[in-house]
């Protein structure tokens, strides 16, 4: 086996890091994007409340580039009061900061007749709730820094009301909108906000939906976000044709979607 | 003090960026409350001086960046005996424009007057004569300095003398200089004689640099990294002497700041501040070459008066020089070889480079002597450094090829530098410097910062946890 060193290496002229903090890395598009920044040279901070699956998920990056490239810190993002002192301490085990991706999100499925603000409120919470506290320390570093860029992974569900899905569309919604907020904010001070928004891919979220189209792994995912990361991209749909449907369902009147049952 | 913030500072050569908390305090008493900061919220501290190393030694991301240069006051300076006590934040810029008019100069100068001293000091940095005067510690009377442990030291040759010797080059990571005592060299004239000609190649230029230096007090090669076959290694020697008493008709005015100040405008036209636009348009393999050619080919035998200022501070003359190096900046590798090894060392390298088609855009040569001081660059022979651009698409090539130089000099018994060559290896370090040492700096680090609170990213690259 590889010897893995525990320090992460410093930047030089030659060698400079590129540093991420990737919040819901557990699983999913997180995990397959964790993978697909450190191929590609960044060190990055991992965060989820899944422990198990993130040492090993780290200990798999770190393993395959014999050197440490990943480090992880178990973390609530519904634990808000946390976030300020955590950043600083990763910060600190990085040794900088360039990018920080938001990507942690859960749909929980409730039925057409079913109406129940719990779990309405636990995809606020993580969806929307946990962006802004991580999005507020952030952005305060990156405008400071006039350097830096945020991912925020939300989806094509945040483009309309739905009936099967009110608190995930406007989790979704409510997340894109803080991003566009965000970009006209820092873009003049040289950062970079890129939303994403996803169709389906195949991840915990969708495995118990039916009638399911265009599925994309979440490598695919990961592919589509870092291409659109190094072009500096403002938004993208992955797949890409989805951006074609999304125009059409955007423009789609009300009287037609208040038929529709998805 | 104001409120510890995330921001990101560089290197002189403009090749590397950190994010740090800077902190910059007014009063010796506030570097206290920075450990006490440190201690709190479980960060490093790195030493900063005017910023100057090529590489990372001002540097910690992620942790806070302690920036003396505020603390740049004279505390003591008597004309008669030339003994001047200083704050490790004064420039040598200060510092000479403060002692010339009283007939005085800094014994030993780097190629930029922008450095400060506790800089020099941590460094220990050489100039032109180190053949003559050695490094900077070799005359420096006494020092003051704090500890991380809290304890305050003062320090000289004969007084807690293993502080004295590792804390001059030990690079900022065993305490903090508060004073600074040094002797300097009484002049006569504010004119150096200067005499400049070319050689035809290495071998030449190396044995210049040894047969002319001991009847000189500064010399200096320019190596045009260029030239190939028989001219491998050509430039061109240059050598100053102080103007010995009477000898200035007029040293008042020679020795006056104005008389010395380094001219704005290129052949009286061009502002010299965007002077560096113009020579980036130049800095490409097929421009250098050029402008190198030429230079040799129109460099004749010549003798003539100069300022001290313009002779020394060659890298101040186009303010932001190394802007022109572009986007990515440049890394300087340096290294010191024997004299009896050094031709055949070098002659491979500057033939690497050339193949690899990535030749040097600045070579310069002197003469050495060994030191004393703990971690040090010097040996019986002479130091090369080489400028090279970085670009877009050329960081890997120019790792393989400083790997390969690496390995050139270790076998020829050779060392490096700490203030220049920015991708050492801990192994390499460990190579040149020898176990005991790195032992004996390790056992002094523990004495000195047993929580280990200074560091910076050189100390982790090159004394991180590879180097056992």
């Amino acid at each position: 086996m590889t010897e893995i060193r525990q320090k992460l290496a410093t930047s030089t002229p030659l060698t400079p890091q590129k540093r991420a903090i990737l919040v819901g890395a557990s699983s999913g598009i997180g995990a397959a994007l964790a993978r697909r920044l450190a191929d590609e040279g960044y060190q990055i901070a991992l965060l989820a409340r899944r422990a198990e699956m993130l040492e090993t998920l780290t200990n798999e990056i770190n393993l395959k580039h014999g050197e440490t490239r990943a480090i992880y810190y178990i973390h609530d993002v519904t634990d808000y009061e946390a976030v300020p002192k955590l950043l600083k301490k990763i910060i600190v085990e990085l040794g900088g900061i360039d990018t920080f991706i938001y990507n942690a999100g859960v749909g929980i499925n409730i039925g057409l007749k079913s109406y129940n603000f719990e779990k309405d409120y636990k995809m606020i919470e993580i969806n929307l709730l946990g962006a802004l506290a991580w999005l507020n320390p952030i952005g305060e570093i990156f405008q400071t820094l006039k350097n830096g860029q945020i991912v925020g992974v939300s989806s094509v569900a945040g483009e309309r009301g739905r009936v099967g899905s009110p608190a995930y569309n406007t989790s979704k919604a409510a997340l894109t909108t803080y991003l566009e907020a965000y970009r006209n904010r820092l873009t003049r001070y040289g950062v970079n906000v890129l939303t994403v928004k996803p169709g389906f891919v195949q991840t915990d979220l969708i495995k118990n939906a039916k009638k399911l189209f265009w599925v994309i792994s979440p490598e695919k995912a990961a592919k589509d976000i870092y291409e659109a990361m190094q072009k500096r991209k403002q938004e993208i749909y992955t797949p890409a044709r989805w951006r074609l449907v999304m125009f059409i369902v955007r423009n789609t009147p009300s009287f037609v979607f208040r038929k529709l049952s998805f | 003090m104001k409120k510890l913030e995330l921001t990101q500072l560089g290197n002189f050569s403009n090749s590397l960026n950190a994010t740090v908390y800077h902190a910059e305090p007014r009063f010796t008493e506030e570097i206290t409350e920075i450990f006490e900061n440190a201690r709190k919220y479980d960060l490093k501290i790195a030493l900063r001086g005017a910023g100057r190393s090529y590489n990372d030694a001002a540097l910690k991301g992620g942790g806070i960046v302690l920036d003396l240069s505020l603390l740049n006051c004279v505390q003591a300076w008597d004309a008669e005996t030339g003994i001047l006590r200083a704050q490790p934040g004064l420039t040598l810029e200060s510092l000479w424009q403060f002692i010339l008019p009283e007939g005085w100069w800094p014994p030993v100068v780097s190629g930029t007057m922008k450095t400060t001293l506790g800089g020099c000091l941590g460094m220990n940095i050489h100039g032109k004569n180190n053949f003559k005067m050695g490094t900077i510690g070799e005359n420096i009377l006494e020092f003051d300095a704090l500890l991380p442990n809290g304890k305050e030291v003062t320090c000289s040759p004969t007084k807690n003398k293993d502080l004295f010797y590792s804390m001059i080059s030990g690079m900022g990571i065993l305490g903090v200089f508060t004073s600074i005592t040094m002797q300097m060299k009484r002049v006569y004239s504010g004119l150096v004689n200067v005499k400049e000609w070319n050689v035809p190649n290495l071998e030449t230029q190396l044995s210049a640099l040894l047969r002319c230096a001991p009847e000189n007090d500064y010399i200096v090669g320019w190596l045009d990294g260029t030239a190939r076959g028989t001219s491998l290694g050509r430039g061109q020697i240059h050598t100053a002497n102080y103007l010995k008493k009477d000898e200035d008709p007029d040293p008042d005015e020679t020795m006056r700041v104005a008389f010395q100040t380094l001219p704005d405008k290129f052949f009286g036209v061009v502002s010299k501040s965007k002077l560096h636009y113009l020579m980036s348009l130049g800095l490409n393999n097929l421009g250098v070459w050029g402008v190198n050619t030429a230079k040799y080919i129109v460099g004749r035998d010549k003798d003539y008066l100069q300022p001290h200022a313009a002779f020394h501070f060659l890298l101040d003359y186009v303010p932001d020089w190394e802007k022109s190096y572009g986007k990515y900046g440049l890394i300087q590798y340096q290294s010191f070889l024997p004299r009896e090894t050094a031709l055949d060392a070098w002659t491979e390298m500057l033939k690497i480079s050339q193949q690899r088609k990535l030749p040097t855009y600045l070579g310069v040569t002197k003469r050495h002597r060994p030191d004393d001081f703990l971690i040090s660059h010097a040996v019986d022979g002479f130091s090369l450094a080489l400028d090279f651009k970085i670009t877009k698409n050329n960081r890997a090539k120019l790792s393989e090829m400083v790997e390969v130089f690496d390995k050139i000099v270790l076998n020829a018994g050779g060392r490096f530098y700490f203030a220049k060559n920015s991708e050492t290896s801990a192994e390499t370090a460990r190579a040149f410097l020898g176990s005991e040492v790195i032992n004996k700096f390790r056992k002094l680090k523990k004495r000195c910062d047993p929580e280990n609170l200074l560091s910076s990213d050189l100390y982790e690259r090159v004394f991180g946890e590879g180097l056992g």
